[in-house]
């Protein structure tokens, strides 16, 4: 059982670097980073602070601590899982408003350039 | 080089067409032979082939997009443009020839004539020799089903691509339109509104080049995807139009 608290404070350290890393490589934008940081940071606190998440256990009324730990990570990622489809949804939609307003905008450019032409 | 519309009848056809060279220039040639002098208006949904410069070769504007769209981003482009320049009516024609353009000032003079925001070209509405494969027509005779009860009386072609619509539906679409499959979810964003909808019998003809989009593993997609886009088109609530009804107060 130890053991994979261990695990789970391995894995929470080397997704909080990961994620520090990218934001300081403009890889993710800080917006987005700060749910994967809370996720992490709560998964490395739950792993080491064992009164804390059988404080936990006994609230939801699980039988052990780290199965505790574990639903409780699915549960935030499945959270954060919706709030990204979310995001990516509203991306896509505003993608295709701007390349239909860059299509028509180019449309009325070339009837003007063509305007030009036979004017001049 | 079409300009911006002044007529209180002005008209517009819009195409879709992805990789269609082999059969637009047929579509626009037989649109201007049934509806002269109307402008016709070529979608290229990024066509990797020649479709844009044979389309403007036959006498059509094109409105190129810079990416894959897909048929209702395409379409939705086509009706924001007619918006802008002021059309009251735009009918749309598929790029494969499929739709029979002879049937074109039939569904113009129900737009005028019955005041609906929408009137479409309906192979079934009486027996006119159009054939449909068993797998569609299967697929067809089950969204009418479903979408009786949804939309209060009975439609005939739900899936046809051949639709009219006025200024009001125009105003509906460049907001909110449908990006896959769009047809049936069309009538779902009308019917919310109140508007109503007719249909005109048509000729539909077998396609002679190029693919359907529709194939046979996709068909058990397209169910669920438009039977999904039905219901919460019927679970939606408008904020801004009911905000809008609100403001206008009962008169409005």
């Amino acid at each position: 059982m130890d053991r994979l608290l261990n695990v789970t404070t391995v894995l929470s350290v080397i997704l909080l670097l990961m994620v520090l890393v990218s934001v300081r490589r403009a890889h993710i934008r800080v917006e987005y980073s700060v749910s994967w940081l809370l996720a992490a940071g709560a998964m490395l606190i739950l792993s080491r602070a064992r009164p804390l998440l059988d404080a936990v256990r006994n609230l939801i009324g699980l039988p052990d601590s780290p199965l505790t730990l574990f639903l409780l990570a699915a549960g935030v990622f499945l959270i954060m899982f919706f709030r990204f489809s979310i995001i990516i949804s509203h991306l896509r939609d505003d993608n295709i408003a701007m390349a239909q307003r860059v299509a028509i905008l180019e449309y009325h450019l070339q009837n003007l350039k063509d305007h030009e032409k036979q004017e001049a | 080089m079409i300009h911006h519309a002044g007529l209180p009848d002005s008209l517009l056809i819009i195409v879709p067409a992805l990789n269609e060279e082999a059969a637009i220039a047929g579509v626009v040639r037989e649109i201007h032979e049934h509806v002269p002098g109307v402008p016709v208006l070529v979608i290229d949904d990024c066509s990797s082939d020649a479709t844009i410069d044979t389309a403007r070769k036959a006498g059509a504007d094109v409105l190129p997009l810079p990416y894959h769209l897909g048929l209702g981003g395409c379409v939705q482009a086509g009706y924001k443009l007619a918006y802008e320049l002021g059309y009251q009516y735009v009918i749309r024609v598929d790029g494969d020839g499929q739709h029979d353009a002879h049937d074109i000032p039939r569904v113009f003079e129900k737009l005028k004539s019955s005041g609906c925001e929408m009137v479409i070209g309906s192979r079934f509405v009486t027996a006119n020799g159009s054939r449909t494969g068993a797998v569609r027509s299967l697929g067809i005779r089950f969204f009418r089903a479903v979408l009786r009860p949804v939309l209060g009386k009975p439609v005939h072609d739900p899936t046809s691509g051949f639709v009219g619509v006025n200024r009001r539906a125009l105003n509906v679409f460049r907001g909110s339109f449908p990006l896959e499959y769009p047809e049936i979810e069309a009538l779902v964003v009308l019917q919310r509104r109140r508007f109503r909808f007719e249909e005109v019998p048509c000729k539909m003809r077998p396609r002679t080049t190029g693919r359907s989009t529709i194939t046979a593993l996709k068909s058990l997609y397209y169910v669920v995807h438009v039977l999904l886009g039905v219901f919460v088109n019927v679970l939606k609530f408008d904020r801004r139009y009911h905000r809008a009804q609100r403001d206008r107060g009962p008169g409005g």
